[in-house]
């Protein structure tokens, strides 16, 4: 009996497809399923093709048409209106017409959405296929917000009254089949899809926190798509038959935040200084070089190969402090008015190269002859301690592509500070540039300015710019590498012959 | 029997009361904001901002504070856990999930443990001091000296990716079980054959077996009727003791092979201080610690029935 059931056991392990084109398009991430709510999980919905914004982009950042085929904006620059698409349905069958989609809105709107930031005033249907969008102050801005994953268009079936999301019912090329939080989405091709149907009837997301597991998913065959690589398992996968392993530069900058109040800017340009940002980038993050200002080279105008790059010089970075008055003390530490050059880093383990880093820069601040020390604890005490005024210095990751633009990030955290941007720093110039920008109103250059008082004031130190990593299976071809990570254009994935 | 299932009985209401009232404790000892923690879960690190939380802030009321508990408590008293504060979702049907997973994950491992292990420590105890003996005492210490991450992984590039037999990791069909169960049952198996080993080499040297070999059955007779009954009752009482190993395992394994159990969610309830999430998790671990020890209790008197009689 038992000699009976375990040779069918075997039997059945052996007779198992572990290889990939098993039919199924499988894609395996880091990130959790939290639920249907597009503003909790909408960036993992949307890179899975299974809801759809009003504005969509491509791989430069440009916006193009999305559920909405047009927009436009009276001339005081106060009222928009978006041209919807016909003929689209939601997954339960229903239209996506006017009244579904400002339900929509308006419900990111109030429960967290990104459009909270966007001065708002009214969004309403305005006939079957128009929805208008009244402001309080011009915003130059709102197209790109709205291709933002927390404004998708979900259906209004869904939404309670309460704002509470029931299910996860979309227009896209895929609809839900299981939807099972933390770890699995399973979809379908939708029939009714509005464009070219998907090309692999079905797809299931896995979520899978751990990176090795994530790298033996993509050697193993059990993932066609594999999102986020660490280092390690780049190198080993690079050479695995069956796989391509490509990145992307992401607009995602590891920085320090230092407070303005008790660092002026040219102690802020010594202690830049001090920062050896190729070893920490090569030694910590395993990418080729360290960032040289804070736009990565793939932000096409934000980055700037006409400025002088950060540089590291530890012997002028301690001329500098004493040139500042700083004088070495019997301890070794730098003192002025009889107070030591001490440094909090706070940082937090959620990211594991943080700790890293900042282990690395308390070795580079003591070099010139400051003393550091690391607090690595939770990534909301640095909102927290932003707000309240005592925060020193803060190591963490910032996204500059929460909108396609990242005027939004930067009027959010530069002008004139913000939670995750500056602290103490203000530039009347710069506030009025990015404020310029996301009203519509700024001249040809003033992009060009603001990255060059950057880069001159150091409101943060810039220390390196993040890369996505994915691998792919040989399986299918048409895997889209999108560095504002909204796509993975799955839609439009084939298996290979 | 029926005054031993009141006292577990008993012990279910006191282990609901002080995991409702120390796990509140705990994440009210933590350190950092608490909203701002839940905020981070919902909208991700990146939204972070004070606006956003004071948006929770507004939703949830002070999810630290002693009415929230109070309210927890009587809802629980009425057999409702709230509802999580990070997804919303009701806390008792996420359990339900992550639950049904893990138990799915514990019965697997420990079915397989007393395949691998019992015939193991038999075979080891009829030669005590043979080569097979030493063998599985050495086993039984590399198996239990490595820790469940490693195994899973060398697991993982042994059986998925060296031989292709089963996937790496993943959720839903059966084969998904197999290899997780296992990186949890080599580390049980290896304590039930040792433990299987010690009982029947000290039944071997006891009277009955003497008497039993004594008035004419052959050895493997004495085993099959006399000596796996002995047996089982140290390894029974073992396997309720595991579950607590099996507890601390289930976090690790969960997460290296993307299972969605509940150890896992209940560490992500501690990160994003989702308070009613971690009571009900808490409190069904408590309470199925209880009730697999009642089961062992009950199972252990069927065995050995001469304690009841006395």
């Amino acid at each position: 009996m038992v000699r009976h059931a375990m040779l069918a056991l075997m039997m059945s392990c052996t007779a198992l497809p572990a290889l990939a084109h098993d039919g199924v398009l499988d894609v395996v991430a880091p990130f959790e399923l939290k639920g249907p709510d597009p503003i909790q999980s909408g960036n993992i919905f949307l890179k899975m093709d299974v809801v759809e914004t009003l504005v969509d982009t491509d791989e430069e950042g440009r916006l193009l048409p999305g559920l909405a085929t047009a927009w436009d904006t009276a001339s005081d620059g106060l009222r928009w209106s978006f041209t919807l698409r016909e003929g689209v349905m939601f997954h339960d069958g229903t239209p996506m017409d006017a009244p579904a989609v400002a339900t929509a809105l308006i419900r990111s709107l109030e429960n967290g959405g990104l459009l909270a930031k966007a001065p708002i005033k009214d969004i309403h249907a305005s006939g079957a296929h128009r929805v208008d969008i009244t402001l309080q102050t011009p915003f130059a801005m709102l197209p790109a917000m709205l291709a933002e994953y927390r404004a998708a268009i979900i259906a209004p079936s869904a939404i309670k009254a309460d704002g509470t999301i029931t299910a996860l019912i979309g227009t896209g090329a895929y609809k839900v089949t299981e939807l099972a939080p933390p770890n699995k989405l399973a979809l379908q091709a939708f029939d009714g899809y509005w464009g070219k149907p998907a090309a692999i009837e079905t797809a299931v997301y896995t979520a899978s926190s751990r990176s090795e597991t994530r790298a033996l998913m993509a050697e193993s065959g059990d993932a066609d798509v594999t999102i986020s690589l660490d280092p390690a398992s780049v190198r080993r996968l690079s050479g695995t038959e069956g796989l391509e392993v490509r990145s992307v530069a992401i607009p995602r900058v590891l920085m320090l935040k230092v407070n303005g109040t008790r660092y002026d800017a040219q102690t802020r340009k010594a202690l830049s200084l001090a920062i050896d940002r190729d070893g920490i980038a090569r030694a910590v993050l395993r990418y080729p070089e360290g960032a040289t200002q804070m736009f990565p080279p793939g932000m096409a105008g934000w980055h700037d190969a006409t400025l002088t790059p950060l540089r590291y010089d530890p012997a002028a970075a301690r001329a500098a402090l004493e040139a500042l008055g700083w004088t070495e003390g019997a301890d070794g530490v730098l003192q002025k008015d009889g107070k030591k050059l001490e440094i909090e880093i706070l940082t937090y383990p959620d990211r594991p190269e943080l700790p890293l880093v900042a282990a690395v820069l308390e070795q580079e601040f003591a070099a010139i002859g400051a003393k550091a020390t690391i607090n690595s604890t939770n990534f909301s005490e640095i909102p927290t301690r932003h707000t309240d005024g005592t925060l020193d210095t803060a190591l963490f990751a910032r996204n500059f592509a929460l909108l396609p633009d990242p005027v939004g990030t930067l009027l959010q955290d530069y002008a004139p500070d913000g939670e995750w941007g500056a602290m103490g720093w203000s530039n009347t110039a710069f506030t009025a540039g990015v404020t310029a920008m996301a009203e519509g109103t700024a001249p040809e250059d003033t992009r060009a300015r603001l990255v060059a008082t950057l880069q001159a004031e150091l409101p943060v130190l810039p220390i390196a710019w993040y890369q996505q990593t994915m691998a792919i299976s040989d399986s299918v071809k048409g895997v889209v590498l999108d560095p504002f990570e909204r796509t993975l254009g799955l839609k439009s994935v084939e298996w290979a012959e | 029997m029926i005054r031993a299932l009141g006292w577990r009985l008993a012990q279910a209401g006191m282990v609901a009361f002080l995991v409702a009232i120390s796990s509140f404790l705990m994440m009210r000892a933590l350190p950092g904001d608490m909203v701002m923690r839940i905020a981070g879960a919902r909208f991700g690190y990146d939204n972070i901002t004070a606006e956003n939380a004071e948006l929770v802030r507004a939703q949830l009321g002070d999810p630290s504070g002693i009415g929230a508990f109070f309210g927890w408590f009587s809802g629980m008293l009425r057999g409702d856990l709230g509802n999580s504060l990070v997804s919303g979702m009701p806390v008792s049907a996420e359990i339900g999930h992550q639950l049904g997973a893990t138990a799915q994950l514990a019965g697997g491992a420990i079915v397989l443990s007393l395949l691998i292990g019992p015939p193991l420590g038999i075979a080891a105890g009829l030669r005590p001091g043979g080569w097979f003996d030493r063998l599985t005492l050495l086993l039984a210490a590399a198996l239990k000296a490595t820790p469940q991450f490693l195994l899973g992984l060398v697991l993982i590039v042994l059986v998925s990716i060296a031989l292709g037999l089963l996937p790496a990791a993943g959720h839903g069909a059966p084969q998904h079980l197999v290899l997780p169960a296992l990186t949890l049952a080599l580390g049980l198996a290896a304590a039930t054959t040792r433990i299987t080993r010690e009982a029947l080499v000290q039944a071997r040297q006891s009277d009955w077996w003497r008497f039993a070999r004594w008035k004419g059955l052959r050895e493997d007779q004495v085993l099959l009727f006399h000596g796996l009954r002995h047996v089982a009752v140290p390894v029974l009482t073992l396997i309720a003791a595991q579950f607590v190993a099996l507890m601390e395992g289930v976090v690790v394994v969960e997460t290296i092979f993307g299972w969605p159990g509940i150890g896992h969610a209940l560490v992500h309830a501690v990160f994003h201080r989702d308070v009613p999430m971690v009571q009900g998790t808490a409190l069904m671990m408590g309470l199925a610690f209880v009730l697999v020890n009642a089961c062992a209790d009950i199972a252990a008197r069927l065995l050995d029935p001469r304690e009841a009689r006395q």
